[in-house]
């Protein structure tokens, strides 16, 4: 039926209700509105406390696994533990060559990921047009991003230790670890990079400057933050990972300190690992492995705290 | 000037041949997989390695074929999946749409701390704590077994699922979910019929790129599945991916015998699955791109 202002007006007639009954149909009509609001407030509490418990899951899983190393750990960390080399076919001593060997490799990977993944998204950001090239490199980042990292491990073995015939060695290692970190510092750069404002690099090139010039004395300089703090976070990957350095780098057991970059090395991942799965004596060495444990988290999770303080820092300020 | 436009238009093409890098990598990594890994199919026809029920590679004569492995690697990924998914969006949600500001500050940075820690780490924790207490509950022979490396694959691959969909769900537009509770609709309703279903491209992409990173992560299934290299019957079975059999036996299989070979075509099998994954989540991501209220 069509709608005119004069049968609209008959059906409001119609239902204004006119006795008592109708006006206590009305009453309970709104009434039960009103239940079946509640009902859908209640579901919408019971749900979102699902939700609430979910993120919670996280803290409680993250907190879990922390206060478990922490808590078998902290014994086994003494200062000889940080000082010394493992002694007694690794069943006793310290953990000093490993703690060594990750930081060489994780910050060999950020020399060799650092230059080439800020160039790339100098590129990506600030000379890429739309179109087929951008389209085959970022698919190429992403793809390369998603490379599994025992896979990086295999390509690492075939390429730098037996082709360039690097063998097992710190470099090796770094090169791997390098190849690895770069889509993660890319992300972060150009991120940072977008962050930079328009107008910044809009009163650069008013001025005369060039493309060049603008990148380099003023985009790069105001991204650099946020660029480094994608690079803290490129470090800490790297020295967690294990997969990508056991066909590369790292060995079981060596008593020197690495004095080379053609050196093999010992990880505090891989050191784990060994003494987890590989060892004679497994049961004997668990106060070295929650103690290793616990120094590598407590390397990984304290760069990330520093990387994650700093940025929400520097949004503040931009903010 | 002439000299300085040269010298610009030098620094651009330096830009680009840099950004090329990655690709670059992408390349060799799939060419000397395939160098070291074809040679095997000498040996063994595509057919018989993938679909072969035994893997045997020291015995003599050696068996290669790697379907258990392959059944290992899917069933992990599903069973750690079907945890992961729900509590990954639901904390995404938790965290686009529901949480103050202040609590937001606080949750973020642990989804990240958690998806910081070591996956050595991780398998440490599931082999000497959820083991043996999964032993005690479930009464079985170990507690290293499909599920609980599932259920450490699952906190792995929860903050890429958590992240990526946080990001899609935040850039839905304000004014569609103001319109949405303008129609009365309670704020669930609108997440559910509204908020969900515009940033569905996101979400799937997040799920893809979850699944992607369990199927390949490697210490995990090493140290926690058990590593029995046999077709499983049950969820307290132990298995053993594909990750975990080139992780566990690279260092003693001979240098360019068949067994080395057959690893490293392991490793173009599980290069190609996460190279499948990506792929897809690229082209829902392309293709269903949400860009504004015109679009949806």
């Amino acid at each position: 039926m069509d709608v005119t202002p004069d049968n609209r007006a008959e059906e409001i007639e119609e239902y204004r209700p006119v006795d008592s009954r109708q006006r206590t149909s009305v009453r309970r009509m709104l009434s039960g509105a009103a239940a079946r609001r509640r009902r859908r407030v209640a579901i919408q509490r019971a749900v979102f406390f699902l939700f609430r418990s979910a993120a919670g899951i996280n803290g409680l899983a993250l907190a879990v696994i922390v206060f478990f190393m922490a808590a078998n750990g902290w014994r086994a960390v003494t200062w000889t533990f940080l000082t010394q080399p493992p002694t007694d076919s690794m069943t006793k001593g310290g953990i000093l060559p490993c703690i060594v060997g990750t930081i060489c490799l994780s910050l060999g990977a950020i020399l060799v990921a650092f230059p080439i993944g800020v160039a790339s998204a100098i590129y990506l950001n600030e000379y890429a047009r739309p179109g087929r090239i951008l389209r085959i490199i970022r698919l190429g980042i992403n793809n390369l991003a998603g490379v599994p990292s025992v896979v990086f491990g295999l390509f690492g073995l075939a390429f730098f230790v037996i082709y360039l015939k690097f063998g097992v060695s710190l470099l090796a290692g770094v090169l791997t670890l390098g190849a690895m970190s770069l889509p993660v510092i890319i992300g972060s750069a150009e991120e940072a990079l977008k962050a930079v404002p328009d107008t910044y690099r809009e009163a650069s090139l008013g001025l005369g400057a060039t493309k060049l010039q603008t990148i380099l004395r003023v985009v790069l300089p105001a991204a650099m933050p946020g660029i480094l703090t994608g690079g803290i976070l490129g470090i800490s990957r790297a020295a967690g990972e294990t997969a990508p350095i056991m066909f590369t780098a790292a060995v079981f057991f060596t008593p020197n300190l690495p004095r080379s970059i053609f050196n093999e090395i010992m990880a505090l991942p891989y050191h784990i690992y060994v003494l987890a799965t590989a060892g004679t004596e497994i049961e004997k060495t668990r106060p070295l492995q929650y103690g290793t444990s616990l120094v590598l988290i407590a390397l990984v999770l304290g760069m990330n705290l520093i990387a994650i303080v700093y940025r929400s820092h520097l949004r503040r300020r931009m903010g | 000037m002439i000299n300085r436009q040269l010298s610009e238009r030098w620094m651009h093409h330096f830009f680009l041949v840099v950004a090329t890098a990655s690709i670059t990598v992408l390349l060799m990594i799939t060419l000397f997989l395939f160098m070291e890994g074809l040679p095997i199919f000498k040996t063994v026809s595509v057919q018989d390695f993938i679909f072969g029920k035994y893997w045997y590679p020291t015995s003599d004569p050696p068996d290669f074929g790697i379907f258990p492995l392959i059944l290992g690697s899917v069933f992990v990924t599903l069973i750690s999946a079907a945890i992961s998914i729900p509590l990954g969006v639901m904390t995404a949600v938790y965290l686009a749409e529901i949480a103050s500001a202040r609590l937001r500050e606080l949750v973020k940075p642990v989804v990240e701390l958690l998806a910081a820690l070591p996956s050595v780490v991780i398998g440490f924790f599931g082999m000497v704590l959820v083991a043996p207490i999964l032993q005690d509950i479930f009464n079985i022979a170990t507690g290293l077994n499909l599920f609980n490396a599932s259920l450490m694959l699952a906190f792995m691959s929860i903050p890429t699922i958590c992240s990526i969909s946080e990001d899609a769900i935040y850039s839905v537009p304000t004014s569609l979910k103001e319109a949405s509770l303008a129609l009365g609709a309670t704020q669930l309703e609108t997440i559910v019929r509204v908020v969900l279903p515009a940033s569905i491209s996101g979400i799937s992409t997040a799920v893809i790129l979850g699944m992607s990173r369990a199927i390949g992560e490697t210490m995990v299934v090493l140290m926690v599945a058990g590593g029995a290299a046999m077709i499983p019957s049950s969820i307290f079975d132990p298995v053993r991916p594909l990750p975990a059999s080139i992780a566990a036996e690279m260092a003693e299989a001979p240098f360019r015998g068949d067994h080395y070979y057959a690893l490293f075509a392991t490793g173009i099998v599980l290069f190609l699955f996460t190279f499948a994954f990506n792929l897809v989540a690229d082209h829902i991501a392309h293709k269903y791109r949400q860009v504004g209220e015109g679009t949806l």
